[in-house]
């Protein structure tokens, strides 16, 4: 369960990292699985997407993501490694901020008088293993947006402290990924409670937090030789130097609102199908709608929120009308937001460089390009 | 329970029917041993069972602060429910929510204050306010502009702000000549700034209305050498949340439900002019 003061003490003197060998990874499993419930990468439906696991048995294994703009598919691997892949469309998002929950309840009693009951989440203690970096960095603005307020969100609060992350330093990226650009990857950096680095004989480990140096405390593991190091070093580093997108070197993307009358966003348009696939896969967007579902005798009824996306057709409306009624206007506050409002906002951009909007848009826009292209002078139309 | 993620129940004590489509519901928490306090300018989720939430300014005065009210105009499934209740029917509040207006800054100034539309209703709270405190402020002009006659609510109120010493109030209607309107003048609200006797130096402008109205107003302010710090506006956005979270009330990089309602014009003003932003 993170402790952010302690993450932030334990990162002014680094622990050493430890080896497990791989014989007895199934054993540090079964040692997390004594606290907590496990959720891991796993394949189903053609694609890694993070389920319960009991064993190690139940991980990704060997297998490597090719992915493109519009494409994903799972490939065999080289190797026989447990985390040599990219990450799939979701990662912790959903464990925190689920797509779909019910927020309080309303009693309608005989006489019309109205009663309201808080329906706070009650969360298992859960470890998530194999988490990026880049989805720690969206955790930590996730965390700003739902926690760092006058008022927490009660939900996502209650299953954050129930949280354990194991995070797994990113060695195989996609072709989508531009973490080294953002800096927030592929080395995890902080945010974990235990972070690994994968090698071909086994895991280095190292605590991120108190709860990941007691739990590590349990085990009897030798420390790290200087070569596993600098293989791990050398792993990420390749990791890094293999991507090839990036932002705006200037940062120009940062002032995305004055180029607002971009004739560019009107190219774009007429390829965005506003599906909102980008904001459904992006770890930090955080919109939601509420709405009332009524029980069938009247008798009660609950406040539900669910996902939402601004590109759909009634995120915007006032009086009935959108304010933002066309693909233009929705694309233009989604790119917007992401990449300059956020800084105003959380003072960091709302992209982590995952690529998974690239990845997961049907017709495979590409903000990199994009915002190369916004922050270019147009020719108009 | 957190009053800002839990509604509470209030009880109808008294609903006016203001005009055809507007009405007026005065509340009171039915725990009601706590005072509600809250600033003019801020809003209220109102909750109507089996229905859903509706973002809407208070109307009432502060000093009230065991009661509130809300006038409400009949847009859609959730203000059209809330039209058909009656005094001791149930809602649930949650609030109140956002940064109201700047009384404090009002303070021994000239005031401004222009709405277009129902617009009135969040500046009528202030309006009450500066009435009860009259001697805070300096010169006040009112001017209300509405584009059908049935929108001129509270004439009665208007007729008797218009009584108190120093106060000015200009009612126009933006109809064709040919119909009939009881009120001074015809035309846009704007084109009443010409009648005024503004002390740029020393006004504070509040605006409420259709954002078309509002922006055509802060340009005749400029031309009147009226500094944009004083200029404060109130701005709609769709809300579910209130508290800046479920990112429906965006405007740029800021939250209307939490960084407003009411900003001054510099804090929007980058992007308060593009369209469908």
């Amino acid at each position: 369960m993170s402790d952010i003061d302690g993450q932030t003490q334990d990162r002014q003197i680094p622990d050493k990292a430890v080896f497990l060998p791989l014989a007895q990874f199934q054993q540090f499993l079964e040692l997390v699985q004594q606290r907590y419930k496990i959720i891991g990468p796993v394949v189903k439906d053609e694609a890694i997407q993070y389920q319960p696991i009991n064993d190690i048995h139940a991980l990704t294994r060997g297998i490597r993501v090719e992915q493109n703009p519009g494409q994903y598919s799972l490939e065999a691997s080289d190797n026989n490694l447990f985390f040599a892949w990219s990450n799939g469309a979701q990662a912790l998002k959903p464990l925190l901020f689920s797509p779909k929950e019910s927020l309080w309840q309303a009693q309608r009693d005989e006489q019309g008088r109205l009663g309201f009951v808080a329906l706070t989440a009650k969360p298992t203690a859960t470890a998530v293993i194999g988490v990026r970096a880049c989805d720690l960095a969206a955790l930590a603005l996730q965390d700003q947006h739902f926690l760092e307020k006058a008022q927490p969100d009660p939900q996502y609060q209650a299953r954050r402290q129930a949280l354990f992350l194991i995070g797994v330093d990113c060695t195989h990226p996609a072709n989508t990924c531009f973490c080294a650009a953002t800096h927030d990857g592929p080395a995890l950096q902080t945010g974990f409670d235990i972070a690994l680095s994968e090698l071909a004989e086994g895991f280095l480990l190292r605590p991120g937090s108190r709860q990941g140096r007691a739990l590590l405390a349990q085990l009897d593991l030798a420390p790290a030789t200087a070569t596993q190091q600098k293989t791990a070093t050398q792993a990420i580093q390749r990791a890094a130097d293999m991507q090839q997108r990036c932002l705006p070197e200037d940062n120009s993307h940062q002032q995305l609102y004055n180029q607002a009358e971009h004739p560019h966003w009107q190219a774009i348009a007429e390829r965005c199908l506003a599906c909102g696939n980008c904001t459904m896969v992006c770890p930090t967007c955080f919109c939601y709608s509420a709405h009332t579902e009524t029980a069938l005798d009247g008798g009660n009824a609950t406040q539900v929120r669910q996902w939402d996306s601004c590109f759909s057709h009634g995120h915007s409306n006032l009086h009935g009308h959108p304010v933002r009624a066309d693909i233009k206007s929705r694309y233009r506050q989604w790119l917007s937001h992401k990449l300059t409002g956020w800084l105003e906002q959380f003072g960091k951009s709302g992209c982590v460089g995952c690529g998974r909007c690239i990845t997961w848009c049907p017709v495979g826009i590409d903000l990199t390009a994009e915002a190369q292209h916004l922050t270019q002078p147009g020719e108009s139309v | 329970m957190s009053p800002f993620h839990v509604p509470s129940e209030a009880i109808i004590l008294e609903r006016i029917q203001e005009s055809p489509n507007i009405f007026t519901l005065r509340l009171q928490f039915a725990d009601n041993t706590q005072a509600f306090k809250f600033m003019p300018g801020q809003f209220n989720m109102l909750y109507l069972y089996g229905v859903g939430e509706v973002a809407i300014s208070i109307v009432s005065d502060p000093l009230d602060d065991h009661f509130f009210a809300h006038t409400i105009r009949v847009v859609g499934r959730t203000t059209e429910g809330l039209s058909k209740l009656k005094a001791r029917d149930c809602v649930g509040i949650r609030g109140p929510f956002g940064r109201g207006w700047p009384m404090l800054e009002a303070e021994g100034k000239d005031l401004l204050l222009v709405t277009g539309g129902l617009g009135c209703a969040p500046l009528v709270s202030v309006i009450e306010y500066i009435m009860r405190r009259r001697e805070q402020f300096a010169h006040v002009d009112i001017l209300q502009g509405v584009k059908h006659a049935d929108d001129m609510i509270w004439r009665k109120r208007y007729a008797q702000w218009a009584q108190a010493p120093d106060v000015n109030v200009l009612l126009t209607a933006d109809l064709p000549d040919h119909v009939n309107w009881p009120g001074d003048l015809k035309g846009n609200v704007v084109q009443l700034f010409k009648r005024l006797d503004l002390r740029p130096d020393n006004s504070l402008a509040m605006l409420c209305g259709p954002e078309l109205m509002m922006k055509a107003a802060i340009t005749e302010l400029q031309q009147h050498n009226m500094s944009d710090d004083n200029i404060w506006l109130s701005l709609e956005r769709n809300m579910h949340c209130g508290i800046g979270q479920c990112g429906h009330c965006q405007m740029g990089e800021k939250f209307v439900c939490k960084d407003g309602p009411v900003f001054a014009y510099p804090e929007i003003s980058a992007n308060f002019h593009l369209d469908s932003i």
